[in-house]
């Protein structure tokens, strides 16, 4: 049992929108660390720049706003420094996408031991509405007032595409489910991104809305649970299975259809392949997957570098500056 | 007959194409005279193309170095002896020989067609290009096949040794003791015996050749060595090792593990490579993505409480400026080193200036104090990156430390530094007594550095960014006064650094009728420039500045003294515009060169004269 509650990581009063799904996140956060139970003072919270990146002033832990997309690479040296901070890299898809969208899939791609959590609203909030890289192609903002004429990233894409072990997604405002997610993410050792749909209620409102509220998500979302066949609809009646190169949605009772047919989710599969279609699923054929759709376990880039560290410590026979010196072809002048 | 003069110091440029070995020739060709007691200054030049076809211009590759019975300061302007591989380096580089000196050349690589690739529209090369001096014809390549002839190794290997017949021969020349060349030689190819028994085999061949037919050359030499002033144990050193040196020196006296963030970039990347080897010392580097997550990684390791530093070249200090001011506002200890290069854009990347003074100092947005230094030599780079750390440390503070890429790659003999006699380096993290009332912005009155909290430490979890914020609380702030406050908080911080620095020297004529002022890496030229001037009888001083923001306490002080004083630097003046902004109605000469290469005494002197006498 933790010996710390939800109310020991808050601190200050959120000053974001109200209906901003920042505030449900934030909730879900100090939730899942009173679960999780790491000390306050164990725990850095680091962001970049963006609506969602002023959460870690509302943090009772070590908390750092940096600057626009760097937080990946602030939080990567933070971690190599000190390996026993767990760290919290809070980015919007703004900040970690466009202008971070380097430190982003370099960070993932080393396997640094980062809980990466991507707040993805689709907008830029805090410059007052113009697209992302994760709106849709069309989307009318102040920036692109005839419609955006480019093709949006999708997050799970480049995680993989960066070799990404660990990619969950969930709804900001559900928090049961957001809590697990965090959980897990922050277990899972190694880069783990979590995607959190969420709505901007000023500039990109009812955007995610197919599962942004309870019925929504009965209808059009698939809670995937690893070991359990991936089940869906409002009465259970959905499921998925594989067809050829892709999956399909099929109904079960019909055409001799059992529960035993659906396919069971596998999130500690190696291969990306069938996370990546999970990933990729849309409406209105296929149901959005919340949950955590890939955990695999892999050596993490800040074990790598401190055991290698501890082997040439041990291979070499100089450990002090002193030592070092000894170690030039010198000569002396008497 | 060659006679033996006995002289005080000589210079030497090996040069040949870049895969010819001379950076080897010409290092061994240094060290070994720095062993015997001489003094030692190099200037590696080498091309920006790795290996250019062979025998082109552009593929022409320097060494040279200054030997010397008392101190030598610079590689000096021009060589005694030349050795030219091929007709190209003949081309490039004979300017760089004095008219009194000799050129040998290796005859072999002299045919049609190596002269028609090095340009050349006759077939008389010495003509073609003027020169005057001696030249001294040598048939290297042949000399070194038929050395190697029955060892079995292909041509190619072969002709790889090939440098070291032309090292044996200035050894002969300048009296150098082989079984020192051998040495070294021996340890280089430690692993390969075979390799360093042939290399072996052509350098005495090299020797012999010179001893036996007395080359053509009228003058072999020996320079004394003066040993008494010198006691000590020494190694060779160029200034990027050094810098790496001192920053590793650094951590250990701080107690703090070395972080580098860094991605490579000419002319800096050897002090990552450096910093890679010696893990064992617990030191962790990170090739990042990018230059901008070089400086952001460090920042963050800053924060988690590492010394954190990230190398780079102006280019890259161009990217890392925002980085960089993430850590002037969270008051964050940070070491940023800029080896400078030439610019703009990508530049002359192999080449030297001091372009980015302007940049170090105010290439960033809102008001952005940074503390400025600038190591003056190879082996003073040590001690400026020491210091460097020690100010970041102990004030709280990001500092950019000024190399540049002709005391980057130059080396020189060094002292081997006490590392008991160095400061420790003190750190002002919180104590637990201070937890009442604790905010993160709360200075020592003393110098104005704020408390430092690493993440970790029990009761003192707080926030900080990129924000303003307010001086009392560390909350985020908008309020005007508190702005402007911190504002001053943050320059008064970096001006009591000036407390902790030493007071600006003046070297040579005490009522001298002009004063040099320079800056960083010039200082060896600057130095021999105005000593020679006072050889002369021009009554000369020179004032070289290693602390650049903030200036020494009794910068305007020492320079009110003078009547005239000129400001010397490797760019259009930014020094020189940078000191009338600190001290008010000084009148400031200047001269300026901007060529990428270092400068030459002979013209500082020539121009200096002409302002002290105008």
């Amino acid at each position: 049992m933790s010996e710390y509650t939800a109310q020991d990581y808050k601190f200050g009063q959120p000053r974001w929108c109200p209906g901003c799904g920042d505030h449900s996140f934030l909730g879900a956060l100090h939730k899942a660390m009173g679960e999780l139970g790491v000390a306050p003072h164990n725990i850095a919270v680091i962001s970049g720049i963006g609506c969602s990146s002023r959460l870690p002033y509302y943090m009772n832990t070590y908390g750092f706003h940096t600057i626009h997309g760097r937080s990946a690479a602030i939080a990567t040296g933070a971690k190599l420094a000190n390996p026993d901070l767990t760290i919290w890299q809070i980015s919007g898809d703004g900040d970690g996408l466009a202008i971070g969208g380097n430190h982003f899939i370099h960070a993932v791609r080393r396997n640094i031991d980062l809980n990466m959590i991507l707040l993805n609203n689709r907008i830029y909030g805090l410059t007052k509405g113009q697209y992302s890289p994760t709106s849709v192609r069309g989307f009318v903002s102040k920036s692109s007032p005839y419609g955006t004429v480019e093709d949006p990233f999708r997050p799970a894409e480049l995680c993989f595409g960066a070799r990404g072990n660990f990619f969950a997604r969930c709804v900001a405002t559900d928090m049961p489910a957001a809590v697990g997610c965090l959980k897990v993410a922050a277990q899972h050792k190694g880069a783990s991104v979590v995607e959190v749909l969420q709505n901007c209620v000023i500039f990109n409102n009812g955007t995610h809305e197919s599962v942004y509220t309870k019925e929504g998500r009965a209808k059009n979302a698939i809670y995937l649970e690893h070991g359990k066949p991936m089940i869906f609809g409002e009465n259970r009646e959905f499921g998925l299975m594989q067809e050829g190169f892709g999956l399909k949605v099929v109904k079960i009772g019909e055409n001799g259809i059992t529960e035993n047919d659906i396919l069971v989710h596998d999130a500690h599969c190696k291969d990306t392949t069938l996370h990546l279609k999970l990933a990729l699923m849309e409406g209105p054929d296929f149901p959005v997957a919340l949950g955590i759709i890939r955990d695999v376990n892999a050596t993490t880039y800040n074990e790598a570098v401190h055991a290698q560290v501890e082997e040439v410590k041990q291979n070499k026979k100089y450990h002090t500056f002193s030592e070092l010196l000894e170690t030039n072809e010198t000569w002396e002048i008497k | 007959m060659a006679n033996t003069k006995k002289v005080d110091q000589i210079v030497v440029r090996f040069s040949g194409d870049s895969g010819d070995g001379m950076q080897l020739a010409g290092s061994i060709f240094s060290t070994i005279s720095a062993i015997v007691g001489n003094d030692i200054c190099t200037f590696p030049d080498y091309p920006a193309d790795i290996r250019a076809p062979q025998g082109v211009l552009t593929g022409v590759s320097g060494f040279q170095v200054h030997i010397g019975s008392d101190k030598v300061l610079t590689p000096g302007d021009q060589c005694d002896i030349l050795v030219a591989m091929n007709p190209a380096a003949l081309k490039m580089q004979h300017k760089y020989c004095k008219p009194t000196g000799a050129i040998i050349i290796d005859t072999d690589s002299f045919t049609e067609k190596d002269l028609q690739k090095a340009e050349f529209k006759t077939d008389d090369p010495i003509a073609e290009l003027g020169i005057t001096c001696e030249v001294v014809p040598c048939p290297i390549t042949s000399l070194c096949q038929e050395t190697l002839k029955d060892s079995g190794m292909d041509n190619k290997s072969i002709l790889r040794c090939k440098n070291m017949l032309a090292l044996g021969l200035v050894c002969w020349i300048y009296d150098r003791d082989l079984s020192l060349a051998e040495n070294r030689l021996k340890a280089k190819f430690a692993k390969k015996p075979e390799v360093a028994e042939a290399n072996i085999k052509v350098l005495r061949a090299g020797y012999d050749m010179g001893h036996n037919t007395h080359t053509a050359i009228s003058h072999t030499y020996s320079i004394e060595s003066d040993t008494d002033k010198k006691r000590g144990r020494y190694m060779d050193i160029n200034g990027n090792k050094a810098t790496a040196y001192g920053l590793m020196a650094a951590a250990e006296k701080a107690g703090m593990k070395l972080f580098l963030g860094s991605y490579p970039i000419t002319p800096a990347t050897d002090i990552l490579h450096e910093l890679a080897k010696h893990k064992s010392l617990g030191v962790v580097t990170m090739q990042a993505e990018d230059e901008i997550a070089g400086c952001a990684s460090a920042v963050g390791a800053a924060y988690a409480g590492a010394l954190a530093c990230t190398s780079t070249s102006g280019p890259g200090l161009c990217l890392k400026s925002e980085a960089i001011n993430l850590a002037v506002i969270t008051e964050l200890p940070l070491v940023i080193i800029d080896v400078q290069r030439g610019g703009p854009s990508t530049g002359l990347p192999t080449k030297s200036e001091q372009t980015d003074l302007l940049q170090a100092l105010y290439g960033r947005n809102g008001e952005s104090p940074i503390p400025v230094i600038a190591a003056t030599s190879p082996t003073n780079c040590f001690d400026a990156a020491f210091d460097a750390c020690r100010i970041a440390v102990e004030h709280m503070t990001p500092v950019i430390l000024l190399s540049d890429a002709f005391i980057a790659n130059g080396s020189a003999a060094w002292k081997l530094p006490d590392i008991e006699k160095y400061p420790d380096i003190v750190p002002p993290y919180v104590t637990p007594d201070m937890r009442e009332g604790w905010s993160p912005y709360k200075r020592n009155p003393e110098n104005d550095v704020r408390y430092w909290a690493v993440p970790g430490t029990p009761d003192f979890a707080h926030r900080i960014g990129g924000l303003e914020k307010s001086a009392a609380t560390g909350a985020i702030s908008n309020d005007p006064a508190n702005h402007h406050s911190m504002v001053e908080a943050r320059a008064r911080k970096v001006e009591k650094i000036a407390q902790t620095i030493p007071a600006l020297q003046v070297e040579g004529n005490e009522d001298a009728d002009l004063l040099i002022v320079g800056f960083g890496g010039t200082y060896g030229h600057l130095c021999e420039a105005m000593q020679q001037m006072n050889r002369e009888g021009k009554k000369t001083a020179l004032a070289h500045f290693s602390y650049i923001n903030p200036l020494p306490a009794n910068t305007a002080e020492v320079l009110r003294k003078y009547k005239k004083i000129v400001v010397a630097e490797q760019n259009m003046g930014q020094f020189a515009g940078y000191l009338r902004t600190k001290i008010k109605d000084i009148n400031l000469h200047q001269y300026n060169e901007v060529k990428g290469q270092p400068f030459t005494v002979a013209t500082l002197v020539e121009e200096f004269t002409k302002i002290m006498e105008g």
